[in-house]
């Protein structure tokens, strides 16, 4: 590799993106195909089911994706990522209440039902425009995006960092849970906001639909891929990891860390709001719990199992954990916890590096082998 | 070196260097050859008083050497210089006009104002190559490293600094896998690129060796006349081998001032400092 190509995101980019895309695309058409296409009673039937579960780890490796930006690139651990994959999903849940028009149970063609209940006369002014998908899109990536500037402004202005801006990160989506649970605030207390029909006007219990938000989730999963790789890959991305690893000098070669790392904090805020707006249609549910700190922390623990500070890394961690989450909840409900808690910790103590790390050493082995064998021939 | 030069061959055809830099540089006015002021500065910590009253001047183009005991003050007069410490009292004037007080540490360090940590302190994760690049003296705002392409002037200015510090070979390790002295030589380097006016050089040849030592004498004798460069070091023998001037602090303030043999026969010298530590 030529130093021209070593600092050049688009060389980075040929190299790191087609394998990653491949892999990613062959999956869900793969998946979508067997869904649409081959008869039910077929063994290659893939059940409409399982492309919602698979939607939904899509979703999470789009957020577990913003983490690693933060963390695995400038060290900034985020505890509270889940509030920004929550308010993505209540403002694509806002939209999509509003589609439901006069079907609700109450049949008001306006309010939405939890509204109509609380004995509501009119619509409060923030939900106003969400009755427009472009409305709805702009707010799922301006108000999380917005909350994460202000956060990030505040706090790396006055230069918290470490395990104080960890415990931030959790207070804030604490503080955002407790005020969603509270009915006043007018997104459906603890119920929060459900019931969904239809999204741009298209049946959301079609198996078409399900299926084109399954590659929806994926096209945006590479895309966000692709961005983070060229940004990763740029002098942006080295000043990033200069921050991860000497701040001090970063700044005293001239660069403002404070911009630096509250540009990236809300470029991956946005990736997370993103990931919650493709989760709630697929799931068809958004309520407080989704704020909750364990939420947060799963994600963390997500991508130090995949491995952090490679981008691809978190994806694998947050596909593998949750597919074991689905299989190990299924069968002992009550464990999955310890399990977790057990993975983090065999993971942090034996493989610093993630799943990736594991196989990035097996390769280098293979290659060694290999050429030593050259030299015996 | 060939993949060196090759790849410059390359981008002969690079975009010219972004307008405006070294435009800061140029506004420092040193009508009065004094490129630092220092006067009247006062840091105190919980009640310790880490600079008291301190008043130093740094002529354009000087070498200057600071010496004085642990806790004298040396390292806390770097910070307050480079934004990093803010002082109780006193004045800090880079030029006549430019204030460096209530200035950040990115804006003093773009006015052309370098520093180089007592602890080699380098980006360990990324290439040697890697960690001049970013200190090259580029835009810095976030729009422009986004974008940002090595132009063949980037290259010809890092592979002239991968000879200085004689590290051209290893451009491609990891600066973590270097040497002690290495690192401080990678650092110094980094120093270097970023062309600055001022070089703030804290202990620079802590842990090298005795032949290290003496390149890095050579080359910061070699700076003094076009930077102006402030050295602290507790080496004697080094200090001996490159200094014109020596300022003497202790408990905060200047003790003496002037040539070596003036300080070495300075009868509250000894007794402070060069008595503990001959």
């Amino acid at each position: 590799m030529t130093l021209a190509n070593q600092f050049s995101p688009l060389h980075e980019l040929r190299n790191k993106a087609p394998v990653f895309l491949t892999a990613l695309f062959s999956m869900t058409l793969f998946a979508s195909v067997c869904n649409l296409w081959v008869p039910e009673d077929s063994a290659f039937h893939v059940s409409t089911y399982t492309i919602t579960l698979l939607g939904k780890y899509l979703c999470y490796a789009l957020l577990a994706l913003s983490v690693d930006v933060v963390w695995g690139y400038c060290g900034i651990l985020s505890l509270g990522h889940g509030a920004f994959f929550a308010l993505g999903g209540y403002t694509m849940g806002m939209y999509l209440m509003r589609q439901v028009g006069d079907r609700g149970v109450y049949g008001n063609p306006l309010l939405p039902d939890f509204m109509v209940f609380l004995n509501w006369q009119d619509l409060p002014w923030f939900w106003q425009g969400f009755d427009q998908f472009w409305f709805a899109f702009f707010a799922t990536l301006l108000v999380p995006g917005l909350l994460a500037f202000v956060f990030g402004w505040l706090a790396f202005r006055s230069r918290v960092a470490g395990v104080y801006l960890s415990i931030m990160t959790q207070a804030l989506t604490y503080a955002l849970m407790l005020a969603f649970f509270r009915n006043e605030m007018g997104f459906g207390g603890n119920n929060g906001l459900t019931d969904f029909k239809d999204i741009l006007g298209f049946n959301l219990q079609s198996d078409r639909v399900r299926v084109a938000l399954f590659l929806c989730s994926a096209l945006m999963l590479a895309a966000a891929y692709c961005a983070s790789v060229l940004i990763m890959s740029s002098r942006y991305g080295r000043v990033i990891m200069g921050i991860r690893d000497a701040e001090a000098r970063v700044r005293f070669i001239g660069f403002k860390t404070e911009t630096y790392k509250v540009s990236l904090f809300v470029y991956s805020a946005v990736l997370a709001a993103i990931a919650g707006a493709l989760y709630v249609p697929q799931v068809g549910i958004i309520n407080p719990g989704e704020f909750s700190p364990l939420n947060s922390i799963e994600v963390v623990v997500w991508v130090a199992v995949g491995g952090r500070g490679t981008l691809y890394g978190g994806i694998v961690g947050a596909i593998l954990v949750n597919y074991a989450k689905t299989r190990f909840t299924a069968i002992f409900p009550d464990q999955w916890l310890f399990v977790l808690g057990a993975l983090f910790v065999f993971v942090t103590v034996f493989l610093p590096q993630g799943l990736v790390g594991v196989f990035k050493d097996q390769k280098h082995w293979l290659f060694r082998r290999k050429s030593v064998e050259d030299v015996g021939e | 070196m060939n993949r060196l030069q090759a790849v410059r061959q390359r981008l002969r055809r690079g975009p010219a260097p972004p307008l405006g830099a070294g435009s800061d540089q140029e506004m420092v006015d040193i009508s009065h050859q004094v490129l630092l002021y220092v006067e009247g500065l006062s840091v105190s910590f919980d009640g310790f008083k880490a600079l008291n009253e301190l008043n130093l001047y740094i002529n354009d183009g000087e070498l200057r050497c600071l010496i004085g005991a642990n806790g004298a003050g040396k390292t806390t007069l770097m910070d307050v210089i480079t934004g990093k410490t803010r002082p109780d009292s006193g004045q800090v004037y880079f030029g006549q006009t430019i204030d460096l007080l209530g200035k950040t540490e990115a804006q003093i360090a773009q006015l052309g104002v370098g520093r180089k940590f007592q602890k080699p302190t380098v980006f360990e994760q990324q290439t040697v190559f890697a960690n001049l690049e970013l200190a090259m003296r580029v835009e810095k705002n976030i729009l422009a490293t986004l974008v940002a392409r090595l132009s063949s002037e980037n290259l010809d200015s890092i592979s002239e600094v991968l000879d200085i510090i004689g590290l051209k070979s290893q451009h491609d390790a990891l600066a973590g896998a270097l040497s002690h002295g290495q690192k401080q030589w990678l650092e110094i380097g980094m120093l270097l690129i970023a062309d600055p006016r001022l070089m703030l050089v804290d202990e620079p040849v802590a842990g090298m060796t005795a032949q290290e030592t003496e390149r890095t004498a050579e080359l910061l004798t070699s700076l003094a006349g076009k930077r102006t460069v402030v050295v602290v070091e507790h080496d004697m023998e080094f200090v001996r081998s490159i200094a014109k001037t020596v300022t003497v602090l202790h408990q905060g303030s200047v003790l003496a001032e002037g040539s070596m043999s003036d300080i070495q026969s300075d009868p509250a010298v000894i007794e402070v400092y060069l008595g503990e530590d001959p």
